[in-house]
């Protein structure tokens, strides 16, 4: 266990995300983030290679293995995290190759003290254990080529996978076998950033030829010899229970091997998957439909709007906002919106088990990988040390694997206790969206206030929505003594504009629908409200909403940093053709701060966006080809939720069920994106959210700029413009 | 018992004909680079060819391929040599992956009728293909540098 201390800052942020380890002090009841390794024998073993630490195996063949301990899901930690260790390490690029870890407390998350993939943390948490690790498998190997040459140490030099002395040039494969019998030096020296040779260079994926083949095994791709597929019939309402179910024509089915009832629902386990899903078809369900078979979202937005009236839970005050607001000059008020959302990953849901009497094997994209076993332990009446978990390529994750409880890990382990055979459960697209886990809809009401000047002096936000934390594991460290969760306030809890008189309020909703955190989390409605609303105060002030944010942020000069470079980039000052609109917004997320400039118009009510310019300051950076392509794949994300995605329910059964009803930006909608990375070496950051959450500001701003009508709803719909 | 080739090989299956032909080619045939997604025709992750015609294999019953000529990712070329998936590699296009075996299976039938798309054609032929990563600007990107390198003469 690395422990590590961190900045209060920084610890809040992480801890935001998806906990704080055993910093704080973490309870998982019954789990434990320590229990041992589940089979260190097949990673280090082989006598032909040379393993000084968990991270890395270099052998005989001049192979390097990376070791990664974060689940790779698109954001591309299986290259980024190996090019950290390679550099150290001066390793031939050429020769490296990566394995996932498995399931030990030497892969925790450094800060987060269990394994897991989440909060944009994978490389700034994992930079100083990766570097290190090389830099240790490199000093030991260039003792094993002094000793051999009988030189000192500090005569050699490495390049490339080879130690140098003169003329003289061994190669690491070479030296393995030699480094391998040498005790890990306890100190080792970093490069000094002038010396990468990988890290600041856009390389290319390790991961992207099996990914053109077909090679690459997702979850779902999982084959086992005997395998049998199930699929669950799950209750059509949450907190809904299974009164009966008659199985009888689809016992008889072809290749229909079992139906049973387990706690998740009615599981169908059969030969092949459709004969799974067929058979699931005709079985006849009666549910118990429990205290949310009336629940309508609509209802309960107006629930919202009217807990809004009254104040909450304090989570920031300073000065004195009430008081300020009474004696504004101009007084401005806005209400916004923003829906249930599906992560809606390309891979829906699976998870494949073999259980044996005294072992039990899963194969599954997992975010959560300590988590995961521990309940599938549980359920398997196994210690997780029995348990192996195998962490396979995610088509997707977005927080959705990161399930505290294990939804779709428990129940394929009930399923194969029933099915005595391994078995592999897959969700339909409609189990999957259908499923709930959902981002929490949230309501944001802003009353802000500006002086006769127009300078903004006074502003208080108050949010309405589901807490992600309370009920989970996370809740006691995270919400203790606070009466929030700072899941459901962050992005608006550090407001960085200078503005002397502030309050943030949080009113708590308990509803039955499961929340969960998705991309970018809080920040992912926060910015939306808190962008759109500086806007509407620049507005209000009669100020260009550009210069109104440069003004209020003399103090943040990153914050400011990305403002300035996307709006050169984007030419904020020079004129659109008619008929189009700028918009802009600024956020500070998972350590890094991003601007987006959106460029739209709208024609009979059709909302299109045609370019969007991202500016990204993530401190020092480590493969800005990867940073690029998340800042985009962000705004895309985000664009589509501002544009297209809504969850919505009636007698508590969600109305959408498949692409149809929750649609995903398409190519041809897809607007011409630019992104400008800042060049610093300042702490480094996180890169897959912070590109969510300011394409829906950025985009509603566009429109109000070329309609002069703004938007407080999310998806956007002209008709509900004001 | 239903017969067809898949990527140049000849199967016979028995199989109940009404399946989609999706989960033949995945369960039946072993072959997983073929993804599901949605199960109706929305994504397009399932793409494949049927004699050379990209097919939603997701609600393509399997008889339908009987006699055919089926082509799946795997079957695009065996080594990446495919101008395709060689652009995909310098563009550095997938992130998760999980939707690219469809997209590189549109892009090719797109290339064989248009040889020289214009972003109108790639917007018309890829749109049914969903990536929700976000990967669309450089699945642009290298669509028209497949293009380039065909018509330079550089592969096949």
């Amino acid at each position: 266990m690395i422990r590590r201390k961190i900045e209060r800052r920084d610890f809040l942020k992480i801890s935001v995300a998806a906990s704080g380890g055993l910093l704080i002090g973490l309870q998982f009841p019954g789990i434990s983030a320590t229990s041992s390794a589940q089979s260190s024998s097949a990673l280090g073993g082989s006598t032909n290679s040379f393993m000084p630490n968990a991270f890395v195996r270099i052998g005989t063949d001049e192979r390097v293995t990376v070791i990664v301990n974060h689940s790779e899901m698109g954001q591309g930690v299986y290259t980024s995290l190996p090019m950290l260790l390679a550099d150290e390490l001066d390793a031939d690029w050429t020769k490296v190759g990566l394995e996932p870890a498995p399931v030990d407390p030497k892969y925790n998350h450094p800060a987060f003290g269990i394994q897991m993939t989440g909060g944009s943390s994978s490389v700034y948490s994992g930079l100083q254990q990766f570097r290190e690790a090389g830099a240790a498998a490199r000093a030991m190997l260039i003792a094993a080529a002094a000793q051999q040459w009988n030189v000192s140490a500090t005569d050699c030099r490495t390049e490339s996978g080879a130690v140098l002395n003169g003329s003289r040039r061994l190669t690491y494969g070479q030296l393995a076998s030699a480094a391998a019998k040498l005790t890990p030096p306890e100190h080792v020296q970093l490069k000094d950033p002038k010396d990468f040779r990988l890290i600041g260079k856009p390389i290319k994926r390790l991961d992207t030829p099996e990914k053109l083949n077909g090679g690459a095994v997702f979850g779902i791709d999982v084959k086992l010899p005997g395998m049998l597929t199930a699929v669950i019939a799950r209750p059509p309402i949450f907190g809904a229970t299974m009164k009966s179910f008659d199985d009888t024509r689809a016992r008889s089915m072809p290749g229909v091997k079992k139906i049973v009832a387990i706690p998740a629902g009615v599981a169908v386990i059969a030969d092949t998957f459709w004969q799974a899903k067929t058979a699931r078809d005709a079985l006849r369900l009666e549910w118990d439909e429990g205290s949310m078979q009336n629940f309508s979202t609509s209802e309960m937005m107006h629930q919202f709007r009217e807990r809004a009236k009254s104040p909450g839970t304090s989570v920031r005050k300073d000065g004195d906002a009430e008081g300020a607001l009474a004696r504004a000059a101009k007084k401005v008020e806005a209400v916004y919106e923003v829906p249930y959302l599906s992560h809606l990953m390309m891979e829906p849901l699976n998870c494949a088990v073999d259980l044996r009497a005294d072992s039990c094997e899963v194969w599954t994209g997992s975010q959560f990988q300590t988590i995961d076993r521990a309940n599938a332990a549980k359920i398997a009446g196994l210690p997780p040390e029995k348990v192996q978990l195998h962490t396979t390529f995610l088509g997707g994750g977005f927080g959705r694997r990161a399930n505290p409880q294990s939804d779709f890990v428990v129940e394929a382990v009930y399923v194969a206790k029933a099915a005595g055979a391994p078995v592999k459960v897959i969700w339909t697209r409609e189990d999957d969206m259908q499923g709930g886990w959902y981002r929490p809809a949230f309501l944001h009401a802003i009353e802000g206030g500006l002086d006769a000047s127009g300078n903004a002096v006074s502003w208080r936000s108050r949010l309405v929505g589901q807490s992600i934390m309370a009920g989970t594991p996370f809740a006691a460290a995270m919400m203790k003594g606070k009466g929030y969760d700072p899941a459901s306030v962050e992005g608006v809890d550090d407001l960085p504009y200078e503005i002397p008189n502030l309050t943030v309020e949080s009113h708590q909703a308990e509803i039955g629908v499961p929340v969960q955190w998705l991309r970018s989390v809080g920040h992912s409605h926060t910015a939306f409200a808190t962008e759109c609303f500086m806007d509407e105060l620049a507005g209000a002030a009669g100020k260009d909403p550009y210069q109104f944010r440069r003004a209020l942020l003399q103090k943040h000069p990153r914050h400011l940093g990305v403002l300035d470079l996307v709006a050169q980039k984007a030419g904020w000052d020079k004129p659109l053709p008619k008929g189009m609109g700028r918009g802009i917004a600024v956020h500070f997320a998972f350590e890094s701060y991003s601007a987006h400039v959106a460029e739209v118009s709208v024609e009979d009510g059709n909302v299109r966006v045609h370019r969007m310019v991202c500016a990204i300051d993530c401190g020092q950076y480590v493969n800005p080809g990867i940073i690029a392509a998340q800042t985009e794949g962000g705004a895309i994300f985000g664009a589509s939720a501002a544009l297209y995605q809504e969850l919505t329910f009636e007698k508590g059964r969600l109305q959408q069920t498949n692409f149809n009803s929750f649609p995903v930006m398409r190519m041809n909608e897809c607007p011409q994106i630019e992104t400008y990375i800042v060049d610093n070496h300042e702490k480094s950051g996180g890169i897959g959210e912070p590109g969510v959450p300011c394409a829906a500001p950025a985009i509603a701003n566009a429109i109000f700029a070329v309609t002069g009508k703004r938007i407080r709803k999310l998806p956007i719909r002209m008709s509900e413009a004001v | 018992m239903i017969g067809f080739s898949v990527n140049g090989k000849r199967v016979d299956l028995d199989v109940d004909p009404s399946t989609p032909l999706l989960w033949v080619i995945r369960e039946q045939l072993g072959l997983t680079g073929t993804k599901y997604g949605c199960g109706m025709a929305q994504c397009g992750a399932c793409t494949v060819h049927i004699n050379g015609d990209a097919v939603r294999s997701c609600v393509a019953p399997v008889s339908r391929a009987t006699g055919k000529l089926v082509t799946t990712i795997e079957g695009l070329s065996p080594d990446l040599s495919n101008p395709l998936q060689r652009a995909w590699l310098e563009e550095d296009v997938p992130q998760c992956g999980y939707c690219q075996s469809g997209q590189l299976m549109s892009a090719a039938v797109l290339l064989r009728g248009r040889p020289n798309p214009t972003d109108e054609d790639i917007d018309e032929a890829m749109t049914g293909n969903i990536c929700r990563c976000g990967t669309y600007p450089r699945i642009r990107r290298a669509i028209h540098r497949a293009a380039e390198m065909v018509a330079k003469g550089g592969a096949r």
